[in-house]
């Protein structure tokens, strides 16, 4: 992609070269590292004139050490010594701005490179340009677009079909294609303003909220499991998937939304939803191996808060910081750990967070449960062993190496029990219900690390063990959330090279210094950082965010790099759409659908996704938008969109994930023998694939061969790769196959008596909206006819498909579901147009 | 992406190659490609040991330690030890096993590794590794990412990246694991922020060799070829219309899968092996089937042009009961493992095919066990432990680096993991800090910001 760039930069031979555009650039990207105002490598300063002439002389590019370093005419001594070699045209564009005087305006003085960087620059509010087409623009995003591409003296692309418009409006807004009656209605719709009334109805649908959470939970890193080799199941993490899917269908406002993750529990009389928000800080790792350092994981975890934040509001690389001084971007290390003393004081805790309707059933229940399990406990003795097997784990925690298994039961202890340490300094009367149950169950599963196996074997704890699940299982619990709290100050330090043993200087929680100061006259905390976030004068956080949803509705975003728009990261392809664009978020108070609803009404989005060979040859990335971009789908939509034409889709919004059928010895893989796939059985299976189960060290096959994220880091954009394990995944993966048959059987019941040319044209209605051409449906009827006959030849057809259908022979049905297979792999049926 | 041009360049010289080729190269990410020198090693076999072989017991006899048995060790010696579970003053205990001489090197191996230590004239034994982490997970990831952090690709992948992938109907990069998963799961072998085309495939213990192979059942290889004709007359007419060049990309990988199809069962079909070569890699008897029959593919993936096996048996986490825990696995992957070197040898492959024997950290002298109803075991040890590379320009019959005499610290030639991932590299024709990727606002390699080759691991002339 770097390429797209270069190429855009040729110059013609007679233009001056300019410090500022063509070589500064390269200093700052290439050699300010190590020769610049933090490292100065060989005593020598590439940010400033009067060191740069050691290794330049003016006018004589043939004799400057600079020029002959880094094209490789000094043996061995190539620069830079690590990462990619200079390009041919950078090397150019530095010997003739040599030759040319290497002119060094007096503005571009040491440092003022990082400060002014584009980024961190207030967003302006550019009026939409002029452009000599005066009819093709519908509102002003287009304006700025059509202004770029007239620079070049290029026309945009025409309008796409309107049958190409609804799939493409129908995934991006709900992730699912449209069906061939809402096709029907929008082509029979001659209405002037008949595509904004359907994109306003996609807006309001319940899986708009669907389709734009998984963005959210990519950069959340949300998970299922605690990664790391233990990798526990997380059972409540979803209920904070559940509170963002409703949180998008009700349009939050951006700024409110995140306000509510990063301090809702701090907010005056905080509700349970709000604290359910802050879940997003919950998605961190968590390391239970035995014999790790608790509270070096413990600082790791708010190390990635920190980080997080930096990325998915700031689009900086903060994670760059831990360790030294930003290498390229303002940020000092003192600046990354001042972030980090926001989030020190935090613990973690999982609340109660009932959705509708719980509370009736298990208050009813609660009484006889309780009776149940203190029947139990009292039936298999553990008050005689308890209180002294606690007394001992305190013991081991005051002399710690005196008695190794003790030692290893309290390791076990605060890895696998949350906030164990806590309990057990809490005298038991003062429990809550839910800690001393969580005390006991892990005294019951554990107790046997520290006695011998004979007394194991006698307390049958194992038998009581399973019977406290059973238990637990009729009972109709509460959901939980894992949220964030704020518990007693902590004082945070710098770390040495990030290094949790070495903590350095002392800071207190401030925001980065580089930008708009925080507020004077309220204590620092996390909700004073939320309140910052997203303060009107915060020049990254609405810019980031709108250059997201661009992202997603065109393929790249205005700054292609959305996940650093630092100095390493590249310049945005049209910087006063992105301020305008951002102005206007705020404006319209930070709500999303308006954002939406204005970019995917407009010319430029509605383009035509062709290719224009002439074109592309020198924009190869589309970064103009000369032309829509023809995106694959991500892997969750894949799943959903063969599910939903095959009618197999269970379209419940929200709630628990689901683990649909996984091959067998997938899970083998697992380390953790914790780690089972109880598959669901119900019409759960079919439910999207946002809501499959993630378990981090074993994921789901089929969304990591389509590059869905590893949920390790916060994920800014996806992969779209093309490789033959997707297409044995479209081929043969059960899901597909189902949703072949499921789709055949539809097709025939859909169409019955027709003949293969009609039917074929039903299909491609049913999966691509829209009728094959001539020979599109030549080419289906005539693999109809082929399967068939290789069908007949052979018995297999019951097994290729097991229904029944009346009316319909056994091997016309396979046949059909062979076609309805190849149909559902279509580059065409993955892709948005 | 840049990098990758730049090979292509540097292949033909600035500039040399004109925008469509670079573009198309583009739109197949496994097109070979050449490193940046002459390589030693084509591809690498990875005998992965997660959990932390002990190697006070296997490679690196400490007879010191006997005087110290069932006490603990020096204070001056301990006292800034860091381990996992136990502490510093934890008894010492001496290994039961016997160490002996072998080959014209003179080797050491211990008497759990009958078959490798006649191989030892083959072997390069590395007795200074050291690693930053005391705990399974950052461990593994240490050794198979260079960095304790999440995220980051595989050596496997950095590989593939790289070099592309020889084999024109099999994966580039293949898993095969056996025993307990390694704790770091897919992480070992994932392709972290590079492309998904890059990541390890893992071959299956059971169903289909690789995921979703099999056609669905009642589905035959004609009804199947029916399939993929149609689909490759749609996209081609769609190719046509659209323009778009990605779906060229698309018809080649259903082709390549296609292939698959049929490659992977002429790969797993061993009926035309000898039944002398099957014996000797134990494949059809226990307890050795499983591993000696992984060892055996990992050949036969060689000679068909996969350029990156990850050959995983665990665990060898032995805290307690390590006698008999030890010796079992050794008896599950040594005569696996020699025969798979004496093979590659005869088969002239050694030369070009780099194999590497190891865990994520070592063992330690100590034990950390005390109660009387379960056998002694070692922790963890990052400091000082072993492993054995062989062929792909390694130096063979060699003993390489040092560990004090109680085994705590590597006080000769220490090596750490970063130098292994550099000196891999270089086999495989690589500057390591060459071999980079920009991602989030800068470039990484394997070795993070550290590394540096080890030559005196490296044969003459390959240095």
């Amino acid at each position: 992609m770097k390429v797209s760039l270069l190429l855009l930069w040729v110059l013609p031979a007679a233009a001056a070269i300019d410090f500022t555009r063509d070589v500064e650039p390269i200093l700052a990207a290439r050699c300010h590292s190590c020769h610049g105002a933090r490292t100065q490598m060989k005593n020598l300063r590439l940010d400033s004139r009067e060191d740069a002439l050691r290794v330049l002389s003016p006018g004589k590019s043939a004799e400057s050490l600079l020029v002959r370093m880094v094209s490789g005419a000094e043996e061995k001594r190539i620069m830079p010594p690590v990462g990619a070699r200079l390009t041919a045209e950078e090397v150019e564009r530095l010997r003739r701005w040599i030759d040319e005087g290497a002119v060094w305006p007096k503005s571009a003085a040491a440092g003022a490179a990082k400060a002014g960087h584009w980024s961190l620059q207030p967003v302006s509010r550019p009026a939409p340009p002029n452009t000599r087409n005066r009819i093709w623009a519908r509102n002003e995003v287009d304006r700025f677009i059509l202004a770029r591409l007239e620079r070049e003296g290029w026309e945009p692309s025409p309008e796409a079909a309107k049958t190409t418009l609804i799939r493409r409006v129908s995934l991006d807004l709900t992730g699912l294609p449209p069906a061939p009656r809402e096709v029907a209605e929008f082509l029979g719709d001659n209405r002037a303003d008949a595509y904004e009334r359907l994109v306003d109805r996609l807006l309001e649908s319940p899986h708009y909220g669907e389709r734009w959470a998984r963005q959210w939970l990519d950069l959340a890193r949300y998970a299922d499991s605690d990664g790391y080799e233990k990798d526990y199941v997380r059972p409540h993490a979803w209920r904070w998937r559940h509170w963002v899917i409703g949180a998008l269908n009700a349009d939050m406002p951006f700024d409110r939304f995140t306000i509510e993750q990063i301090a809702g529990d701090l907010l005056p009389e905080a509700t349970v939803d709000q604290r359910i928000a802050t879940g997003f800080h919950r998605n961190t790792l968590t390391n239970r191996e035995g014999g790790v350092n608790n509270e070096q994981f413990r600082v790791e975890q708010v190390m990635d808060r920190a980080a997080t934040v930096g990325t998915v509001w700031l689009g900086l690389t903060f994670g760059c910081a831990q360790c030294h001084d930003h290498k390229y971007d303002p940020i000092a290390q003192k600046d990354f750990y001042r972030l980090f003393a926001f989030f020190n004081p935090a613990g973690e805790l999982d609340i109660d967070a009932p959705l509708d309707g719980e509370m009736g059933p298990y208050l009813a229940a609660l009484p006889e449960y309780r009776r149940n399990r203190e029947a139990l406990l009292a039936e298999y003795g553990v008050a005689k062993y308890q209180p002294a097997w606690e007394a001992r784990m305190k013991e081991a925690r005051e002399f710690p190496g005196k008695w190794t298994d003790w030692d290893h039961a309290l390791d076990a202890l605060t890895k696998y029990l949350d906030n164990a340490l806590r309990i057990l300094d809490t005298p038991p009367a003062k429990r809550t219900q839910k800690q001393t149950d969580a005390m006991t169950d892990h005294f019951v599963q554990n107790y046997h690390r520290v006695i011998g196996k004979d007394e194991w074997k006698q307390l049958k704890f194992t038998e009581l063990r399973k019977k406290l699940r059973e238990l637990r299982g009729g009972f109709p619990a509460l959901s939980e959330a894992p949220v964030l709290v704020e518990e007693a100050p902590r004082r945070s330090h710098v770390l040495v090279r990030g290094d949790w043993k070495k903590p350095g200087a002392a800071v207190e929680p401030v925001v980065p210094g580089f930008l708009h100061p925080g507020p004077a006259d309220a204590a620092p905390s996390r909700l004073t950082l939320a309140r910052w976030l997203v303060s009107p004068e915060n020049p990254l956080t609405a810019r980031v965010t709108v250059n997201r949803v661009w992202q997603e509705l065109f393929g790249r975003g205005l700054v292609r790099t959305s996940d650093d728009f630092g100095a390493q990261g590249e310049k945005p392809s049209h910087p006063e759409l992105l301020d305008w664009l951002a102005a206007r978020f705020l404006d319209t108070d930070w709500k999303r659908k308006a954002l939406i609803r204005l970019i995917v009404t407009s010319a430029a989005y509605r383009q035509s996704s062709n290719a224009r060979a002439e074109i592309d040859a020198r924009d190869p990335g589309n970064a103009l938008l000369s032309h829509q971009s023809r995106l694959r789908l991500p892997a969750e939509l894949i799943r959903d969109s063969a599910l939903h034409v095959s009618e197999l889709l269970y379209p419940a919004i929200g709630g628990r994930s689901v683990r649909p059928p996984l091959p067998k010895g997938v899970m083998d893989l697992a380390y953790g023998t914790d780690v089972g796939w109880n598959e669901d059985m119900g019409r759960e299976r079919y439910r999207r694939g946002l809501y499959i189960h993630f378990q981090r060290t074993v994921p789901y096959p089929q969304l990591m061969n389509f590059d869905a994220p590893d949920a390790a880091v916060a994920a800014c954009r996806r992969e779209r790769s093309n490789t033959p394990l997707q297409a044995l995944n479209l081929l043969n993966d059960p899901v597909f196959v189902e949703s072949a048959q499921g789709l055949a059987a539809r097709l025939l019941r859909e169409t019955p008596g027709r003949d293969a040319a009609s039917r074929a044209v039903h299909l491609f209605q049913l999966c691509l909206s829209r009728e094959p051409g001539r020979r599109e449906a030549e080419f289906l009827t005539d693999s109809y006819r082929q399967q068939a006959a290789l069908f007949e030849k052979n018995t297999a057809a019951a097994a290729f498909f097991p229904l029944e259908i009346p009316g319909v022979a056994r091997t016309d049905a396979a046949a059909w579901t062979a076609v309805a297979s190849a149909i559902l792999n279509l580059d065409e049926f993955i892709t948005r147009e | 992406m840049r990098n990758r041009r730049q090979f292509l360049q540097a292949a033909s010289g600035f500039g040399g190659l004109a925008l469509a080729d670079l573009m198309a190269a583009e739109a197949n990410p496994l097109a070979p490609k050449p490193p940046h020198f002459p390589a030693t090693a084509r591809s690498v076999i990875f005998l992965f040991m997660p959990g932390g072989p002990s190697q006070i017991d296997l490679l690196d006899p400490k007879p010191e330690l006997r005087k110290w048995h069932g006490k603990p060790l020096p204070s001056p010696a301990t006292k800034d030890l860091k381990l996992a579970f136990i502490k510093p003053n934890a008894n010492a205990v001496a290994s039961p096993c016997t160490f002996s001489r072998h080959g014209q090197s003179g080797a050491e191996f211990s008497d759990l590794l009958p078959n490798l230590a006649g191989q030892a004239d083959n072997l390069c034994v590395v007795r200074s590794l050291h690693t930053d982490a005391f705990n399974h997970d950052p461990g593994e990831l240490m050794l198979m990412t260079g960095s304790m952090q999440f995220g980051r690709p595989s050596m496997g992948a950095w590989v593939s990246y790289g070099l592309g992938s020889e084999s024109r109907d099999l994966p580039g990069f293949v898993v095969l694991s056996s025993g307990t998963g390694p704790s770091a799961g897919s992480n070992d072998w994932s392709n972290g922020f590079l492309p998904s085309a890059y990541q390890g495939t893992p071959f299956r213990g059971s169903g289909d060799p690789i995921l979703y192979l099999s056609n669905p059942e009642g589905f035959t290889a004609p009804m199947q070829r029916a399939r993929l004709d149609v689909l490759r007359r749609l996209n081609e007419k769609h190719r046509r219309d659209s323009g778009d060049a990605e779906i060229d990309a698309r018809i080649a990988s259903y082709e390549l899968a296609f292939r698959m199809q049929m490659a992977a069962p002429e790969l797993l079909d061993l009926a035309k092996e000898p039944k002398a070569v099957l014996d000797r890699y134990g494949v059809g008897r226990e307890p050795t089937h499983q591993y000696g029959l992984h060892c055996l593919l990992a050949r036969r993936m060689v000679e068909r042009g996969v350029r990156f096996i990850l050959v995983s048996h665990g665990s060898w986490d032995d805290h307690n009961d390590i006698d008999k825990n030890l010796r079992k696995n050794c008896e599950i992957t040594d005569q696996p493992a020699a025969a798979l070197i004496a093979d590659l040898k005869q088969r002239g492959l050694l030369d070009s095919t780099l194999v590497i024997w190891g865990g994520e950290f070592g063992r330690t002298p100590m034990t950390q066990q005390q109660r009387p109803d379960i056998g002694y075991g070692r922790d963890h040890h990052p400091n000082a432990y072993s492993m054995w590379l062989a062929g792909g320009g390694m130096r063979a019959g060699a003993t390489v680096g040092r560990t004090d005499d109680l085994g705590l610290e590597a006080v000769e030639d220490p090596i750490h993991i970063h130098d292994l991932q550099a000196t891999l590299l270089h086999t495989l024709g690589f500057d390591h800090t060459k071999l980079t990727y920009f991602h989030s606002g800068r470039n990484f390699r394997l070795t993070d910001v550290e590394g540096k080759v080890v030559s005196k691991l490296l044969k003459k002339g390959a240095a």
